[in-house]
């Protein structure tokens, strides 16, 4: 088939372009119900020292839950739902410890983070089991971790103010020049 | 015949416009003069119309009928011009009429008609209401989800609030549309006049099961509205069974109570629906499904199967808590 007339070529190729582009609409497919395999990771369930513990085995589910927008982005309707910024804030730390730093009493992988939720650790963080479900933990979890920027870039939200790293599509603004030093040599601390 | 057909075809489609969610059959105040307006502006358009297609018919038969006379030179046609003037005239009178009704019917809508008028807050959800009854001094409040009982003949304000998305407020049989925009309260009366249940449903869409997103409206006269209220005041009845009262200790220590209340038992979750009295309501989930004890328990067992996306989680019961939590919601009346 021939084009008559240059503009119909143009309308297929903008038609054309719109598809393709469309075709990036499917950003994840969602799960639903039980299709995530059940049960939970083997906890460490220690001796009350802080930080220590032998290396866990990863468990495969951190994994996809750690890589989906969506269990992101319901772990993080959760941590409103279940009041977990009574003590942690909106990640930024209060009478519990801050989530948004790089530092962790408990271990920082999500199998480590599930057992603290699941389980609870000493002076004040209360235990989960039998109250949240297993896979709204996992998705606790998940939101936890990309508070401190460690999940994947693509299942982190784009509209989450309190991640300590910007989003990478969002423009830092610029620094003003030769203000930013001398303010912060001037105060007494 | 063809057309006849496809004639009388619409006209029993219209038949079915008189059903529980019509905005063609008003219950209310409000929705009783929107109706009005629409009658008005059927008939302003069906003149313009049968007059448009008269002139076309016109034209038409007359063109067969005599020879073409040859075009005048001059510019001046008095009968021409004539017709102009009476045409614009009618535009005018007729965009004039619809105008000032339109704006009439606006300014009667904003209006507080009553001063003793039910206060009622309407939070959405994805994808449920939360109805909080807040008239008369605070002892009397109360809150429910997913139903609204309202006595005939007296005003209800009903502020409009969100919780999450933008939703739209729509009982087609009582008034208008109207948004709940997170961060603020939309106001809307709502004056019913005939005792029925009208559906009203979520008009702006929310996310995944926004089409399962109603809110049944139950008008009754100001007697049963009384019964209906002190009851609702009333706490959950205690369990007279022993798998009632299992089933309220399953409620009260498994992920139940971590997001649902029920007044009179140790569950205070706030951010999923109050379920102090679920069983006398009519349905289930957003009038998703009608209520039964059976629909109870497969909701129960499988929320995310009945309504996927549910907020609701999966839990994880033994069949006997199952059944036990089933017999006890199923026992508040």
């Amino acid at each position: 088939m021939s084009l008559r007339c240059p503009s119909t070529g143009k309308a297929l190729l903008a038609l054309a372009a719109v598809a393709a582009l469309a075709g990036g609409c499917d950003r994840e497919r969602r799960d639903l119900g039980a299709s995530m395999p059940e049960g939970g990771p083997q906890i460490q369930t220690t001796d009350l020292t802080p930080g220590r513990g032998g290396v866990l085995p990863p468990d495969p589910r951190g994994q996809l839950y750690e890589k989906s927008a969506y269990h992101v982005s319901e772990g993080s309707r959760l941590f409103r739902w279940y009041n977990c910024s009574g003590c942690h804030a909106n990640g930024g730390g209060g009478m519990g410890p801050a989530l948004i730093d790089d530092e962790w009493r408990y271990g920082s992988s999500i199998e480590q983070i599930y057992g603290t939720i699941l389980e609870g650790r000493p002076n004040g963080m209360p235990s989960f089991r039998g109250k949240a479900t297993e896979q709204q933990i996992w998705q606790l979890a998940a939101y936890v971790r990309s508070l401190g920027g460690e999940t994947p870039q693509a299942s982190s939200s784009r509209r989450e103010a309190m991640r300590s790293t910007p989003p990478r599509n969002q423009v830092t603004p610029p620094k003003p020049k030769g203000e930013g030093a001398p303010a912060v040599q001037g105060t007494a601390r | 015949m063809k057309q006849a057909a496809s004639g009388l075809i619409a006209l029993l489609l219209l038949c079915g416009c008189s059903g529980v969610q019509t905005p063609l059959d008003p219950a209310g105040d409000q929705a009783a003069s929107i109706h009005t307006m629409w009658n008005v502006m059927l008939v302003v358009c069906s003149f313009f119309y049968a007059l448009v297609i008269g002139g076309l018919l016109w034209a038409v038969v007359r063109r067969r009928r005599e020879p073409v006379p040859e075009p005048q030179a001059s510019a001046h046609d008095p009968g021409i011009e004539r017709t102009l003037a009476v045409w614009t005239g009618l535009i005018l009178a007729g965009l004039t009429l619809l105008i000032s009704w339109s704006f009439f019917v606006d300014r009667s809508l904003a209006q507080t008609h009553d001063d003793q008028a039910l206060h009622i807050t309407v939070t959405g959800y994805q994808w449920w209401w939360r109805v909080e009854y807040q008239d008369g001094p605070v002892n009397q409040w109360f809150e429910t989800a997913n139903e609204i009982h309202l006595p005939a003949g007296r005003t209800a304000r009903i502020k409009l609030e969100s919780g999450d998305v933008i939703h739209s407020f729509w009982a087609p049989n009582l008034a208008g549309k109207m948004d709940l925009i997170p961060g603020r309260h939309n106001v809307l009366d709502i004056t019913p006049r005939r005792i029925g249940v009208y559906r009203s449903q979520c008009a702006e869409f929310c996310g995944m099961q926004h089409a399962h997103m109603a809110l049944p409206i139950t008008v009754e006269s100001p007697e049963a509205f009384k019964v209906w209220r002190a009851h609702q005041l009333q706490a959950a009845k205690a369990p007279t069974s022993q798998q009632e009262a299992f089933g309220k200790a399953v409620f009260e220590t498994k992920a139940c109570a971590f997001c649902h209340k029920i007044d009179g038992a140790d569950a205070g979750g706030r951010t999923a629906p109050n379920l102090t009295h679920l069983a006398s309501r009519p349905s289930l989930a957003a009038d998703a499904i009608p209520y039964s004890r059976g629909a109870l328990a497969g909701w129960i067992s499988d929320p995310q199967g009945m309504k996927p996306g549910t907020k609701m989680p999966n839990v994880p019961l033994t069949s006997a808590e199952s059944s036990a939590v089933v017999a006890y919601l199923d026992s508040l009346k």
